[in-house]
């Protein structure tokens, strides 16, 4: 900060992220709220805790490791080069900038927005697996989707420097894969391996519908995730730089918002493209699913989330009509493969983030065949066969192999899923009866007293 | 004396970095927090088992079955 203008754009910057981050915290609000609204009574303080405990749990190993994973991957390591060593030094847990400091201003903020990007990857599963997961199995994963598989996937993909952009054109602006395909592509993983909830499927095999508690707080608990999506958009951007500072191909003198690749974008055109492809989700969610609030409302979330790979340069009539296939493909996907393969997908994540955020990328692939997906030379250009690949890696490589995997192994240490006397009583069912003998208690002293 | 690095604000801001006290120790503290986030998962783990053998053991006859599945 050694002029006014160097100064300036520094304490933006850090203001930029920093109101990004309570914006974000509302994803996590929003999450629970749809989260609880959708289990069943016996079983809803246990659902919110299972989710609340990501908070503690990704932020402390994202700090540990998961951030120093994004630093030092980017080649693989040993795809186009080693570990980025050096650049990752900075982000370690015992270097000086991870600290108070004040020569650094702007790697906390930038810590925390992919904190709360790691989040929402660990709160994405935790939905599809309520009522019969151990919550300590839970925390596991979501250390293991939240603080390792997502930062390996961002590294890859989600870098100016990353191997799949190198060498794909991988391009996904706003995490159609590297949230949301991973995290949806984990939690069927996780799925396979778990199993339904008793009573899910009657005994040929067809699916009954488990109802939410409480539809209303499902439906709002989506609509606050909206809003901390706004958040989640404008934390991709890197608000304002130079070309001297991208230091890439492009040439003059005027300063530019970007996407996390350094290619030029627009604050405006994202906001823009952002309402349009929720709108396109909606509209299409509506007429497929006849009108229900809970499609309704998860197609605006899959319409956006289907866009979002090229939402840095779509039309926005493009972008809301890519948020509507989108989200046809995922309304139609969540049902045949919940018939076809008995998963019960108990909020359908995996539809709404996995088959979305994969739709997205290959549509990605298509309507921007040819775009630079760099401001630096030698990299591919954005193709369909890239983001076919990109679409694999995210889902399958690093979303579903690492999630039926760990699950295997917690399931075969008979830790993995809660007993079935326990999935009957509910949750909560022993709290419940405790705290209502101790009301009983105070009633009968208190009547005692009169 | 001071835990930090500084010990008058009579500076120049340029030249002050870190600011956090018991600088030197970072290395040591990574290994304590990392011992206690793996501590947490395994007193987690054997908690929640034996939580629910409890419930079990109190609840888990067919009459209280019964009632948990009438009372949804």
């Amino acid at each position: 900060m050694d002029n006014n203008l160097n100064a300036l754009t520094t304490i933006f910057t850090e203001f930029y992220y920093w109101v990004t981050i309570p914006f974000m915290f509302l994803i996590h609000v929003g999450f629970c709220m749809y989260e609880v609204g959708a289990s069943r009574r016996r079983n809803h303080m246990h659902t919110l805790m299972k989710n609340s405990m990501i908070i503690p749990l990704v932020t402390v190993t994202f700090y540990y490791f998961g951030w120093w994973i994004y630093w030092a991957f980017p080649n693989g390591p040993f795809i186009t080069g080693g570990l980025e060593l050096e650049a990752a030094a900075a982000n370690t847990p015992w270097s000086q900038t991870m600290g108070t400091n004040l020569g650094d201003r702007i790697t906390g903020v930038f810590w925390a927005a992919f904190l709360l990007f790691s989040w929402t990857a660990a709160s994405i599963v935790s939905g599809s697996v309520i009522e019969r997961i151990n919550s300590g199995a839970f925390w596991i994963l979501a250390v293991v989707i939240g603080s390792f598989a997502w930062i390996i996937d961002a590294s890859w993909g989600w870098h100016y420097g990353g191997w799949m952009v190198k060498l794909l054109g991988y391009h996904d602006a706003y995490a159609s894969g590297v949230i949301h395909a991973i995290a949806g592509g984990f939690a069927l993983g996780v799925l396979v391996v778990l199993g339904p909830r008793l009573g899910k499927f009657a005994a040929d095999g067809t699916p009954r519908d488990i109802n939410p508690h409480n539809p209303w707080m499902v439906c709002v608990g989506l609509f606050v995730i909206y809003a901390g999506f706004w958040g989640f958009y404008v934390a991709c951007n890197v608000p304002l730089i130079s070309p001297e500072g991208i230091g890439g191909l492009v040439t003059g003198e005027t300063w530019t918002a970007t996407t996390i690749y350094l290619t030029p974008t627009t604050l405006s055109a994202i906001t823009v493209n952002f309402l349009m492809s929720l709108s396109g989700g909606m509209l299409m969610a509506f007429i497929v699913s006849k009108g229900n609030a809970f499609w309704t409302y998860s197609g605006g979330l899959a319409g956006i989330i289907t866009a979002s790979a090229g939402n840095d340069l779509y039309h926005p009539i493009q972008a809301m009509l890519i948020g509507g296939v989108g989200t046809f493909i995922a309304y139609k996907m969540h049902f045949w493969v919940e018939r076809k393969f008995k998963i019960d997908d108990a909020v359908g994540a995996v539809a709404v983030h996995g088959y979305a955020g994969f739709a997205g990328l290959v549509i990605c692939g298509f309507m921007l065949w040819g775009h630079p997906s760099s401001v630096y030379e030698g990299y591919a250009s954005i193709n369909p066969i890239g983001q076919l690949a990109g679409a694999v890696i995210m889902f399958g490589v690093l979303g579903f192999l690492p999630g039926w995997a760990v699950a295997k192994i917690l399931n075969a240490m008979g830790m993995l899923r809660i007993p079935k006397e326990v999935e009957l009583l509910g949750l909560d069912f022993g709290t419940n009866q405790e705290e209502q003998a101790a009301s009983d208690d105070v009633r009968n002293a208190e009547q005692a007293l009169v | 004396m001071s835990t930090t690095t500084v010990t008058t604000w009579a500076v120049d801001l340029k030249d002050v970095g870190a600011v956090y006290p018991f600088q030197g120790s970072e290395g040591l503290m990574v290994i304590v927090a990392v011992a206690t986030w793996i501590g947490w998962h395994i007193w987690c783990n054997r908690w929640e088992k034996d939580y629910h053998q409890e419930k079990i053991r109190k609840y888990g006859d067919a009459e209280n079955l019964k009632k948990a599945l009438a009372a949804e």
